[in-house]
C-alpha cells in the first residue's frame, strides 16, 4: 500500500512546488530556487541528465512537503475508514445535487425521513431556549403546563440553563435522572458518579476506546458485521480490530467457542486482547441477544480478562416479543457475585435511536461499572477537556429517562406518539423483512430490533466479474446500481465486514410506511432485473 | 529582566523538550513537581489511597490505561475547581462556616453561569427552530419577534426536511455553512467559502481533530504560546506530539517575538523535532493581549517561510476592550497580502461560546480551513463524518452569531443595546480589576486588551516560596488555595497555562457581574496584604 502512495505523491509534489515558486518575487532567493538555477545545471555537467532530473525531483518534492501534504498525514487517519458515510453516500448526494429523487436509507437518521420529533421534549427545550417566555402570561396559550415545570426544573439544574457550560460529565440533576431510569430498567442501583453524558453516544465510545489502546498490540473484539465506528475509532487511535464472526445463518447469533478462536489466534499473533465490544440490539444485524447468551460473554470476558463494552443504543427497538431487551449490567447483577462485583463494563445509550430518533442534538451517556476510581478520575479529566457536553441534549437525555407518567397533562399525547413510533417500525420491519425475501437471490434475517435490514444478496459471477472489471468490490457495485436505477441509497455489506465471498447490503427500515411498499416494489424490480442480467 | 527571562526560557526548552519527548512512561512525569506539568490532582475526593488494589488484575487500570492519556493535563478543571465545589456545598449544609457567603468562580470563560443573559433574539430563533410547529400559530407572534419568526423559517428551510432532530452534512448544514461564509465575508472584505467550513461541537473538537490531522509520533512538534490555554498541551499530549514552546514576553504585553518563534523553531529541529504547525491565539488567552496588524504579518511570513500550519484560535474576536487595538482575522491578513489558497495552510478557529453572546453550553463552532489540497479535506470529511455531525443548535446559533440582525430589523435595536451593555460592562470589569491588581503588592497585571481573562504576576516572598514547597505544592497554586479559603474566589493557577519557571500566575476572568467587582477588589485586596503580611521576610 505505502509504495504506491508514495510514487503518485512524487509528481504532485513537485507540481506544487512550481506553483509556490510561479507565485514567489523574482528576487526571493529560496532553495528551490538555487537548487534550480545553480546546483542542477553543474550536476547536470557531471551526471546524466535523467538521473538528474530524478534527484531534482526528490529535492523539491522533500522541500516542498508542507505538512498537511497527503503523504505526511498522520497515518492513522489515512487508515481509517468510515462507509455509512462513504462512496455510496456522496454519489447518492451528487444525484440529489441533479435533481433525482433519493431515499436515503444509509444512516438511522429517522427525522430525515420524515418522523416528527416527539412534542413534549421539543415543548420543554424551546421553553429552556427562550427562558424569558416563562415569565410571559401569554405562555400557557402556546405550552402546557407540565412543560412549563419541567423547562423550570432543568434550568435550575444548572447555573446559567442551556448558555452555561454544565459540570465536564453532565448536569449532576439529569445524571441522578438517569440512574433512576437505569434502577427502574434493571431492578439495581446505579450511581450517578459514574455516569458520564457526552455529545451523541459516539463521542463517548471514541474517549473509551482512546483510554483502553495504547499501541498496535492492543486488540478490541468487535463483532463482524460491525457498526464502522468501531473499525475507524480503533484505527484512528492505532489498535488492533479483532473480528469475531456473527453467524447469519444462526440469526446473527454469537458463538463462544467462535470467541475463544478469534482471541486465541489474535494472541498468537502477539496481540493482547484488552476488550470486547456487543451491539445488542445488533446494528446492523438487528438481532436481539439471550439473557442465556449474555451470560455466556460475561462470563467469557471475566474468564479473559476484558472490558465489556455494550453499545445499547437501540434498547427501545424491539420489533418481537420473544427476545425482549435485556441489559448486559442486569444480567451481569443477576450473575451475583464474585463476577458481579469484577467484570469491568461500560454500556452506551443515546438519545439519537428508539422512538426519540433526535440524531440532530448529539446527546448520549455511558455508565461504568466495577470501573477503578482512578480510571474514573482520567476519564473525567479527558471528558474535562473538551468542558462539557452540550446543554440541550443533556436535558433530552433527561427528558428520555423521565418522560411523562400516567396523570401529567402530556402524558396521553406523549404515549400516544411513542407507541405510534414504535408500532409503525414493527410494521415496517416485517414489509421489509418479507420485501428482501421475495426477491431472487437475496434471503434476509427478521429485524429483531434496532433500525436496519440486512439482507444477504447472493451475485451471479457474472456480477463479480463486472464488479472486478470496473475495480469496484461485488457489494459497491450492485449498490451503486441500486442507487442509479431507484434512488434507493444503501450502505454495502463490505463497510460493515462480512465473511469472505458472501455480500449484504443495510438498509434502514426509517422510510415513511407510506412509501414501503413502493420502495420494496422498485428494489425488486432492480433486483431481479440485475439477476437476470447477470446470471 | 529581559535577559533574565531569555536565559531561563533557553534552559527551560531544552529541559522541556527532553522532558516530552522522553518514551512515554507511566505516571511518573504526572506526580513530580515541577512548574511545567501542572501537578493538578483531579477529584481528590475521591482519596486514592483506599483503592487500587483489589483492581489490580482487570483490564482497565490506572497502570494499563493509554499513557498518552494519564499524560495530559487541564487545569482549568482541576483541584481548586474540586475544592471550590466541596466549599459551595458546605456553605449550603452549613451556612456561616466559611468567612465568605458564595464561591466566585473566576476560573472558567463561563459568562451566561455568572448570570449574563442570553441574546433575546438568538435565543428566539433557537426556540422556534427546536418547536417548530408553533411558527404557524397566531399566539407566536404576540410572544415571539417578527424577524426572529422570519429567520426561524429562513432557517429550517435551510434544512433539508426541516428536520432539527436529523443527522446533517457532517461538515454542517450548507445552508447554515453559507450564512457563516458571508459573515466571514463581511469581517475581512475577503471571499470566504462555505466549503471551506466545518461546524464543530465548540471550537475544541477541531482543535483535536487537527491535531489528530498533524501529529504521527512524539517526533512531530506543534509551537504554542507559553502561557497557553491547556486545551493545546492537552491535546498535543493525547495525540502524543511534543508541545514546542515559545515565550510571549510579558514586559512588552505579552508580545510575541518572531525572533523567538525562530529561536525555538531551531531548538526543536535541532533535536530531531519535525515541527508543524504554530498555534496563536488572538485576543490572548489566558495573557489577554491583541496581536498588531504589522506582527500578524510577520507570523504568517514566518509561517510560510518554514513552511508551517497557522492554527490560528480566533475564539475571542469580539471581545476586545481598548480603543488602540482592532481584531484582525488571520484570513484577513494573509488575503490582504496577497496570500492566496495556494500559498499558506491556515485553519481558523471561533466559537459560540465567547463573544458577547457567551453561549458556552451550545457547543457550537467551527474551523475555516484553507490552504488544503483535496486528499487533505476528504480526509478531515472523514474524521468529521466518523462522529456523524455537531449539534444542529449550536449550528444554527454559529450561523447567527456570524450573521446577526442588521440595521433596520426589528430586533436591530434591542439587540445592539445587550451586545453593547455587556462589551462595555466587560471592558469596566477587566480595567477595575487590572487597576485593582496592579495597586497589590508585588503584583504587576498587563491591561486585558482583548479575550476574557486577567493573568497578574505575583511576585512572592521567599518564605511563601518555602511555604509552598512545604506543603509540596507550587507558589501559585499554594496562593490559589488561600485565596479560595479565605474569600471564595476561585482562580486557576499560572502553571496550569505554564509561565516562564520561576515566574508566578494567576488566570483570573473579568465575569463576576459588575455589582460583585468592588467586593471582589476588596477581598482581594485585603486578602492579599494579610498573606503578604504573613510571609513577608
Amino acid at each position: 500500500m505505502m509504495p504506491i502512495h508514495h510514487t503518485a505523491c512524487l509528481p504532485r509534489g513537485a507540481n506544487m512546488t512550481k506553483n509556490a515558486h510561479g507565485n514567489k518575487q523574482e528576487n526571493h532567493v529560496t532553495l528551490p530556487h538555487l537548487l534550480n538555477s545553480i546546483v542542477l545545471p553543474f550536476l547536470e555537467l557531471l551526471y546524466s541528465r535523467t538521473r538528474v532530473v530524478k534527484v531534482k525531483e526528490v529535492l523539491l518534492f522533500k522541500m516542498s512537503s508542507k505538512p498537511l501534504n497527503y503523504e505526511n498525514l498522520n497515518e492513522n487517519v489515512k487508515k481509517c475508514q468510515y462507509a455509512v458515510r462513504g462512496e455510496l453516500y456522496l454519489r447518492a448526494s451528487e444525484l440529489q445535487k441533479e435533481g433525482k429523487k433519493i431515499i436515503f436509507t444509509n444512516v438511522g437518521n429517522p427525522h430525515a425521513l420524515g418522523q416528527k420529533p416527539l412534542t413534549f421534549p421539543r415543548q420543554v427545550i424551546a421553553l429552556c431556549q427562550a427562558p424569558f417566555l416563562l415569565d410571559d402570561p401569554n405562555v400557557g396559550l402556546l405550552f402546557p403546563a407540565d412543560a412549563i415545570a419541567r423547562a423550570k426544573h432543568y434550568l435550575s439544574l444548572n447555573s446559567g440553563g442551556l448558555g452555561a457550560y454544565s459540570d465536564s460529565r453532565g448536569i449532576p440533576g439529569v445524571r441522578k435522572e438517569i440512574a433512576d431510569f437505569i434502577k427502574r430498567r434493571d431492578g439495581y442501583l446505579s450511581d450517578p458518579e459514574l455516569i458520564f453524558l457526552t455529545d451523541g453516544a459516539s463521542k463517548g465510545i471514541m474517549q473509551i476506546l482512546h483510554t483502553i489502546i495504547r499501541g498496535p498490540k492492543d486488540g478490541v473484539l468487535v463483532p463482524v458485521p460491525q457498526y464502522p465506528l468501531y473499525s475507524a475509532t480503533i484505527s484512528l487511535y492505532g489498535g488492533s480490530l479483532v473480528p469475531y464472526y456473527l453467524e447469519e445463518t444462526a440469526d446473527w447469533g454469537l458463538d463462544i467457542n467462535d470467541l475463544r478462536q478469534s482471541i486465541g489466534q489474535a494472541r498468537q499473533n502477539g496481540i493482547t486482547v484488552r476488550a470486547m465490544v456487543i451491539i445488542n440490539p445488533g446494528n446492523p444485524t438487528g438481532q436481539c441477544l439471550s439473557e442465556a447468551n449474555l451470560r455466556q460473554i460475561i462470563q467469557f470476558c471475566n474468564e479473559e480478562n476484558l472490558v465489556l463494552l455494550g453499545d445499547e443504543v437501540y434498547q427501545q427497538n424491539i420489533y418481537q416479543d420473544e427476545h425482549p431487551f435485556i441489559s448486559a449490567r442486569k444480567v451481569l447483577f443477576d450473575m451475583g457475585p464474585p463476577i458481579s462485583k469484577e467484570l469491568q463494563l461500560v454500556s452506551f445509550h443515546t438519545v439519537s435511536k428508539g422512538y426519540w430518533g433526535e440524531c440532530g442534538q448529539r446527546g448520549g451517556y455511558f455508565e461504568m461499572t466495577n470501573i477503578p476510581p482512578k480510571s474514573v478520575e482520567e476519564i473525567y479529566k479527558v471528558a474535562s477537556i473538551s468542558l462539557s457536553p452540550n446543554v440541550p441534549a443533556q436535558i433530552f437525555l433527561g427528558l428520555l429517562a423521565n418522560p411523562p407518567k400516567p396523570g401529567d397533562i402530556s402524558y396521553e399525547q406523549f404515549s400516544r406518539e411513542s407507541k405510534g413510533i414504535l408500532e409503525s417500525l414493527r410494521r415496517r420491519a416485517h414489509i421489509m423483512t418479507d420485501g428482501f425475501n421475495s426477491c431472487r437471490n437475496v434471503v434476509c434475517n427478521f429485524t429483531e430490533g434496532a433500525m436496519y435490514s440486512f439482507p444477504q444478496i447472493k451475485l451471479p459471477p457474472g456480477a463479480i466479474d463486472a464488479a472486478k472489471e470496473l475495480g469496484k468490490a461485488p457489494d459497491v457495485f450492485y449498490c451503486l446500481k441500486l442507487l442509479e436505477a431507484t434512488g434507493i441509497s444503501t450502505v454495502p455489506g463490505s463497510g460493515f465486514g462480512q465473511k469472505e465471498g458472501v455480500f449484504h447490503l443495510r438498509t434502514t427500515i426509517l422510510p415513511a410506511e407510506e412509501d414501503m411498499p413502493a420502495i420494496m416494489a422498485s428494489f425488486k424490480k432492480f433486483n431481479d432485473e440485475f439477476m437476470q442480467q447477470y446470471e | 529582566m529581559w535577559r533574565f527571562i531569555t536565559h531561563k526560557t533557553r534552559n527551560l526548552i531544552t529541559s522541556t523538550i527532553t522532558k516530552t519527548t522522553s518514551p512515554i512512561s507511566s505516571s511518573s512525569s504526572t506526580t513530580t513537581i515541577s512548574p511545567l506539568t501542572a501537578p493538578l490532582r483531579f477529584l481528590s475526593t475521591l482519596q486514592p489511597d483506599s483503592m487500587g488494589s483489589d483492581y489490580s488484575s482487570t483490564p482497565v487500570t490506572i497502570d494499563t490505561i493509554n499513557p498518552k492519556v494519564l499524560k495530559c493535563e487541564y487545569a482549568v478543571r482541576g483541584e481548586i475547581v474540586t475544592l471550590a465545589q466541596k466549599l459551595q456545598q458546605d456553605l449550603k449544609d452549613n451556612p456561616g462556616s466559611h468567612p465568605f457567603d458564595e464561591i466566585l468562580y473566576c476560573n472558567i470563560g463561563n459568562p451566561q453561569s455568572l448570570a449574563q443573559q442570553p441574546i433575546t433574539f438568538f435565543r428566539e430563533v433557537l426556540a422556534l427552530c427546536d418547536h417548530p410547529s408553533i411558527l404557524d400559530k397566531s399566539e407566536t407572534q404576540g410572544l415571539f419577534s417578527a424577524d426572529a419568526i422570519e429567520r426561524a423559517f429562513q432557517i429550517l428551510d435551510q434544512i433539508p426536511g426541516r428536520a432539527t432532530g436529523a443527522y446533517s452534512h457532517s461538515q454542517g448544514i450548507k445552508g447554515l455553512r453559507d450564512t457563516i461564509a458571508s459573515g466571514i465575508e463581511a469581517r475581512d472584505g475577503f471571499p470566504a467559502d462555505p466549503n471551506d467550513l466545518f461546524l464543530t461541537d465548540g471550537a475544541s473538537p477541531a482543535v483535536h481533530m487537527m491535531m489528530q490531522l498533524l501529529i504521527r509520533s512524539e517526533n512531530d512538534g506543534i509551537l504554542c504560546p507559553i502561557p497557553q490555554y491547556p486545551l493545546y498541551s492537552a491535546s498535543i499530549a493525547l495525540h502524543g506530539g511534543t508541545l514546542v514552546p515559545y515565550y510571549l514576553d510579558e514586559q512588552t504585553g505579552w508580545g510575541l517575538e518572531i525572533s523567538e518563534l525562530e529561536h525555538q523553531l531551531k531548538t526543536a529541529k535541532s533535536k530531531g523535532i519535525d515541527v508543524r504547525a504554530l498555534v496563536v491565539i488572538n485576543p490572548g488567552n489566558p495573557t489577554g493581549q491583541v496581536l498588531g496588524e504589522a506582527n500578524q504579518r510577520d507570523i504568517v511570513e514566518f509561517c510560510k517561510r518554514e513552511g508551517l500550519v497557522l492554527l490560528a484560535d480566533e475564539v475571542y474576536q469580539e471581545n476586545v476592550y481598548v480603543p488602540d487595538k482592532k481584531f484582525h482575522s488571520f484570513k484577513k491578513i494573509t488575503r490582504s497580502m496577497g496570500y492566496g489558497e495556494k500559498d499558506i495552510s491556515l485553519v481558523s478557529f471561533q466559537s459560540v461560546s465567547k463573544g458577547f453572546y457567551g453561549e458556552c453550553g451550545k457547543r457550537g463552532g467551527y474551523m475555516e480551513i484553507t490552504g488544503f489540497s483535496p486528499e487533505v479535506r476528504e480526509q478531515i470529511y472523514k474524521l468529521a463524518s466518523v462522529n456523524l455531525c455537531s449539534n444542529i443548535s449550536g449550528q444554527i446559533l454559529a450561523s447567527l452569531v456570524m450573521s446577526p440582525p442588521k440595521v433596520g430589523d426589528e430586533s436591530y435595536e434591542s439587540f445592539s443595546a445587550e451586545k453593547e451593555a455587556i462589551l462595555s460592562s466587560l471592558a469596566r470589569r477587566a480595567k477595575t480589576l487590572e487597576d485593582a491588581l496592579n495597586s497589590l503588592e508585588g503584583v504587576t497585571c498587563n491591561r486585558a486588551e482583548g479575550a476574557m481573562y486577567l493573568f497578574p504576576c505575583i511576585n512572592f516572598p521567599d518564605k511563601a516560596i518555602k511555604a509552598a514547597e512545604a506543603a509540596k505544592t507550587a507558589p501559585d497554586a499554594f496562593y490559589a488555595k488561600h485565596l479560595l479559603n479565605a474569600t471564595g474566589i476561585v482562580v486557576v493557577p499560572g502553571s496550569g497555562f505554564r509561565q516562564v519557571p520561576g515566574t508566578w500566575h494567576f488566570r483570573c476572568t473579568i465575569l463576576p457581574q459588575e455589582e460583585k467587582i468592588p467586593a471582589i477588589v476588596s477581598r482581594l485586596t485585603e486578602f492579599h496584604k494579610k498573606f503578604m503580611d504573613e510571609f513577608r521576610g
